[in-house]
């Protein structure tokens, strides 16, 4: 017998995922025409032959990995400077985290009109300040700006684990080291890091999983544009700009087939630091 | 040969005199023991050795050369701790062999002597396995390796027994005294345990609140305690430490007798009482004596073979000999 749990947990997945197979067999058109009928796999055939398709993967793939790559960086250097005894340490760490705490749109806007808006953009009076031009941030360095945003509102995050994960540390075994001979560098990359192992594979997994769909910044700053489709937002212009349910739901299971393949993939490098 | 010298040594924690100026001297190849209740500051006293803590005020003399400003790793020390220190992610190998590679020996002398050392510490058939596969008193043998792989001047030991179950400690220990007899080199090792501290020592250094108490061999401070802090601390069970008309008797604030140099009688004797509770160890028989002259109950050890049952009116009469005596600030008259 199944515990309800599992029960529960299947009827959570399996319905939005049978709705989403469902459509994704059929032409349905809700402004024109309605259902028309069973088409077989050509949503899967359209979809991937169209021309926005591999541009998508490639976009959402450089995002999550541009800002994983950021995050974990910079989290780990966040997280040894917090973890020192330093003057006002309750209030700077409350700073560091709380970016994670402004919604996705509310910062995208944030950034998008008082940091990086080419005319009164914070950062466009610095250039000017030194006499450069300002960077016309979201259509010319499109990419660089989207990554930046989200690696602001994601590493809070990371860096929390991460803290927490060194603050676990045994101080002993550092004091050991220092006795062996280890200067700080060698501290910190013998001991250290593999200790951090489990906590960054931890932030890498769970970062992934939600850096894949991510939608809400890229919305409210490029709108999609200036390549910074992803395939979440291609999926979401089939089915609300194009109004084409069924093209959509197909993309829909492109993504999840992704998703998986990533999973995979990182469960692969990084999950076996999750086992003993 | 002096090896390591401690001079005027003293350490504050913000406003907090941990340590008080204290001189201390060890000697080359001696297994010194710092002994104490938990919080007197033997840890602290061995971090300031090894220069995991810094002086407040002193210098540390190590072969002869000011160590103060030195960092550990060129101390030419090795610690083995409390909680082991065992790098969790590295095989027992890398463990042992971690000093080594920080020091930048080639491949084949790393090799060499770590299994020279897993030899010695019967660690040979583990040194593939993870320090989370292996038992207590084998981890503790990892962090014994990688401290003599190094062939420092002097091992430090903090505590080292304490993680391990009784019986694992009376082995541990025989190994540590042995390990010392073949190495021949210095060992301080901290314990707040007094049968470690005896019967490991060449010397001991009964420490209190931060203040040496009494250095000496075990069974001159067996004999000789020179304050009733040694007195009751060195020795299991306690000695008896008797104050009031009694002592007044014998021209002191305080007498003490260890429960081995009372002897026992049915019918007369120089204080009456009553057995209370009996601790039968088999070779040894110890009774909780309670005396009307006096406020505790004594402790008495009698022969495994005596046996009296709870309640039986007996009489003690100490050995005038062996009758310590402290004067009122605790210290011993002669
Ligand atoms: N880093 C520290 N900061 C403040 N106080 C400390 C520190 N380390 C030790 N102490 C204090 O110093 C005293 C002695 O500690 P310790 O040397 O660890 O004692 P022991 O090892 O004899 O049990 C204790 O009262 C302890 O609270
Ligand atoms: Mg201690």
């Amino acid at each position: 017998m199944m515990a309800p749990a599992v029960v529960l947990l299947l009827g959570w997945m399996l319905v939005p995922l049978t709705m989403t197979l469902f459509f994704s067999f059929k032409k349905y058109l809700p402004l024109r025409g309605g259902d028309l009928g069973w088409v077989g796999f050509e949503n899967y055939v359209r979809f991937v032959s169209s021309s926005s398709f591999w541009p998508a993967v490639g976009t959402t793939l450089l995002i999550v990995g541009g800002v994983l790559v950021i995050t974990v960086l910079l989290g780990i250097a966040l997280a040894l400077l917090l973890d020192q005894p330093i003057w006002g340490q309750g209030i700077v760490r409350i700073l560091v985290i709380a970016p994670f705490f402004v919604m996705p749109t509310v910062s995208g806007l944030v950034w998008k009109n008082m940091f990086m808006d080419p005319v009164n953009g914070f950062f466009a009076h610095i250039w000017r300040l030194f006499g450069a031009e300002p960077i016309q941030w979201l259509s010319h360095a499109s990419m660089p700006s989207l990554v930046m945003i989200i690696s602001w509102q994601w590493l809070p995050f990371a860096t929390l684990i991460l803290l927490t994960a060194i603050q676990s540390m045994d101080f002993e075994q550092l004091e050991a080291a220092e006795m062996d001979g280890a200067r700080p560098v060698g501290r910190f990359w013998f001991i250290t890091l593999p200790h951090l192992a489990r906590a960054i594979t931890v932030v890498i997994l769970i970062q992934t999983i939600f850096l894949l769909s991510i939608f809400a910044e890229i919305f409210v700053t490029t709108a999609g544009a200036f390549g910074t489709k992803t395939l979440t937002y291609l999926i979401f212009q089939r089915v609300l700009e194009s109004q084409n349910v069924g093209l959509g739901s197909a993309g829909g299971v492109y993504a999840i087939i992704l998703a998986n393949i990533v999973a995979v993939f990182l469960l692969r490098i990084v999950g076996k630091n999750l086992d003993a | 040969m002096k090896q390591i010298q401690l001079t005027q040594v003293s350490k504050r924690f913000g406003d907090v005199e941990v340590i008080p100026p204290l001189d201390l001297e060890i000697e080359d190849g001696e297994f010194v023991v710092f002994v104490g209740p938990s919080g007197c500051g033997k840890s602290t006293l061995l971090r300031l050795i090894a220069g995991l803590e810094d002086v407040t005020s002193g210098a540390v003399i190590i072969n002869g050369e000011d160590a103060t400003g030195i960092p550990p790793a060129r101390r030419s020390l090795a610690m083995v701790f409390q909680s082991y220190a065992l790098y969790p992610h590295m095989s027992v190998r890398k463990n042992i062999a971690f000093p080594l590679r920080m020091a930048g020996l080639d491949k084949a002398e790393q090799n060499r002597r770590v299994e020279d050392a897993a030899n010695v510490l019967n660690l040979t058939e583990y040194l593939d396995r993870r320090p989370g596969q292996l038992s207590g008193g084998q981890r503790q043998r990892v962090a014994i390796g990688r401290a003599i792989v190094r062939e420092p001047t002097a091992f430090l030991f903090d505590e080292p027994l304490s993680n391990l179950d009784a019986a694992l400690r009376v082995g541990m220990r025989l190994e540590i005294s042995e390990l010392h007899k073949r190495l021949a080199t210095t060992m301080i090792y901290v314990t707040h345990d007094q049968v470690e501290a005896m019967t490991m020592a060449d010397k001991i250094v009964v420490l209190q609140l931060g203040v040496i108490e009494q250095i000496g061999s075990p069974l001159e401070l067996y004999r000789n305690p020179q304050n009733i802090f040694v007195a009751g601390f060195i020795g299991s069970p306690r000695m008896n430490l008797l104050e009031g008309s009694e002592a007044a008797a014998h021209n002191a604030h305080t007498i003490g007798i260890r429960p081995e140099h009372i002897s026992i009688s049915t019918d007369k004797g120089d204080w009456e009482g009553v057995v209370g509770v009996t601790e039968h160890l088999g070779s040894d028989t110890f009774f909780h004596v309670s005396c009307p002259a006096f406020a505790n109950p004594l402790t008495v050890r009698a022969g495994g073979d005596v046996d009296l049952s709870y309640g039986t009116k007996i009489f003690l009469t100490p050995d005038k000999a062996h009758l310590h005596r402290f004067d009122d600030k605790g210290l011993r008259l002669t």
